[in-house]
């Protein structure tokens, strides 16, 4: 049966597995190709049965800005191409005294999901080779 | 069936358009004060009253029932409607809706209006985007972080520079300073912008919309009518309308727009192509919008716009007038912008726009922009003379 009641909120779903530490994302069997952000219909298709897969959570960065905040330290917001083939908006993780600026398009980037006590996991990327 | 199949090509016109109290407005004033100043400075343009007035449009981010607020405010009488929302470039769209109306008779004269207090309220405007994970804890500030990411593509994959980028800004100020209610009205040099404040790379401060207070009306009715009405016409030639993501990270490509879609769709309607357009007014929250649609719309060739942009060539005396109010970066934005394209491209080609007029005006380009690169309405007006 097409279309059943759902169980569980796609987004909720998508935020429990990060929780626990996993990137996951929607593949389409019927379009063969991954779907972002977590829904209840595939686009590509109209069907809704999505299958979850964890992301091994490497990618590209895509494109970038620096946010200059006053009074605040500046910082990236990058929007990655996941290897799996979705696209996500995250911020690159640099180490303290690296300018925002040091993150570039092409740079090659891994996700680090940041656990903080009581809250939601949200998914943070660093460069490949760790936040040196 | 396209609206060049359904929707007879010049048979409405805009023919009053107005702006309400711009800048920063008194004390208190609310949005819908300035639609319904607007929308009687508009009437009074075209020689018509309150009670002509059978189609409402309205549309605002602080304005809940926008055209049922307009219509209590002044207690008009709508046998047709419209509070649509999708962003700033829904008054383009608003156009579209409105000709069709007209032309099926639904009403038969409409009114589109804005009004908003964004300056005056500043710290008061309620966001309209709630908590999104996939956004929020990133902190992009949107919509500039949208435009910005927007902006390093189109630099990494074209070449265009933060010197570019700054040439729209100087331009749009140029023509400002030709308009005696713009905003800015000190001049500005492409060294200015870049040492201007960085906010989000590649944009400083001044590749950024101003946050004004702002608004306005303009008034259709069927080409018919226009023609007994006092002052010359503007008629509705073309229109195309096209929606792509709501949120950036859904954008495929992000250096192209649907303005590409919504652009044809006009041109088509029209029976023009870019080349018989004397002026273009394109919604300019930053200055990578106007390098952007200008590639869309088919002014220049996909990655051209920033090294067309340079030299003067669409600041005042340039060879493609564009913004001629002084657009979004220096005249005004009232936090949607769309109607003011549609009251700019009316005076020009009406010949109104005194020193800053675009002489032998004939065809002119209003294109809408809403959300972040989301929604791209675009309206070519025309005088009699390019029926």
């Amino acid at each position: 049966m097409m279309f059943e009641r759902a169980t569980e909120a796609p987004m909720h779903a998508y935020q429990r597995q990060l929780n626990a530490g996993v990137l996951a994302y929607q593949h389409s069997p019927s379009a063969n190709r991954a779907v972002f952000y977590p829904r209840l219909v595939c686009p590509f298709s109209g069907s809704d049965q999505l299958e979850w897969r964890a992301s091994a959570g490497r990618g590209t960065v895509h494109a970038v800005t620096y946010l200059y905040p006053r009074d605040e330290p500046a910082y990236n917001v990058v929007l990655v191409d996941v290897d799996e083939g979705f696209r996500m908006m995250s911020r690159v993780l640099t180490p303290e005294g690296v300018a925002g600026d040091s993150v570039k398009i092409g740079d090659r980037v891994r996700v680090r999901i940041v656990h903080t006590e009581g809250k939601d996991s949200v998914p943070f990327f660093e460069p490949e080779g760790g936040a040196a | 069936m396209s609206a060049a199949q359904t929707l007879k090509r010049g048979g409405v016109a805009i023919v009053g358009a107005a702006e309400s109290d711009l800048g920063e407005v008194a004390p208190g004033m609310t949005p819908v004060d300035l639609m319904a100043q607007a929308t009687c400075r508009a009437l009074a343009d075209c020689g018509l009253t309150l009670a002509d007035v059978d189609g409402v449009f309205a549309s605002g981010v602080q304005t809940r029932m926008a055209s049922v607020a307009l219509t209590e405010y002044l207690r008009l009488k709508p046998r047709y409607q419209d509070s649509s929302f999708n962003g700033g470039s829904v008054f383009e769209t608003m156009v579209g809706h409105a000709a069709a109306a007209i032309q099926l008779g639904l009403c038969s004269v409409a009114v589109i209006a804005y009004g908003s207090t964004q300056r005056s309220v500043s710290g008061g405007l309620v966001g309209i985007r709630g908590y999104d994970p996939l956004i929020t804890p990133f902190g992009p500030r949107m919509p500039i972080g949208a435009y910005a990411l927007a902006a390093s593509r189109h630099m990494h994959e074209f070449g265009t520079t933060r010197e570019h980028l700054a040439e729209v800004a100087v331009a749009a100020r140029q023509w400002a300073l030709l308009n005696p209610v713009a905003w800015e009205k000190k001049p500005l040099t492409v060294q200015d912008v870049l040492s201007s404040r960085m906010v989000s790379h590649p944009f400083t401060l001044r590749d950024c919309c101003l946050v004004t207070d702002g608004g306005g009306a303009v008034v259709l009715v069927s080409a018919e009518r226009a023609r007994s009405l006092p002052k010359p016409p503007a008629y509705v030639l073309g229109i195309g309308d096209a929606v792509g993501q709501l949120e950036i990270h859904s954008m495929d490509d992000l250096t192209t727009t649907c303005a590409v879609q919504s652009g044809q769709r006009a041109f088509e309607m029209a029976r023009l192509t870019p080349k018989d357009v004397d002026v273009v007014e394109l919604y300019d929250a930053f200055t990578i919008n106007t390098i952007l649609f200008l590639e869309d719309l088919g002014f220049v060739p996909k990655g051209e716009g920033g090294r067309f942009v340079s030299e003067g060539r669409i600041a005042p005396g340039g060879e493609l007038p564009v913004n001629t109010n002084g657009g979004g970066l220096s005249y005004g934005h009232p936090g949607m912008y769309g109607l003011q394209l549609l009251i700019e491209a009316v005076r020009q080609v009406r010949g109104e726009c005194g020193v800053r007029q675009v002489r032998d005006c004939h065809v002119a380009v209003a294109h809408g922009n809403g959300g972040t690169l989301s929604s791209q309405s675009t309206v070519i007006l025309g005088s009699a003379h390019a029926l």
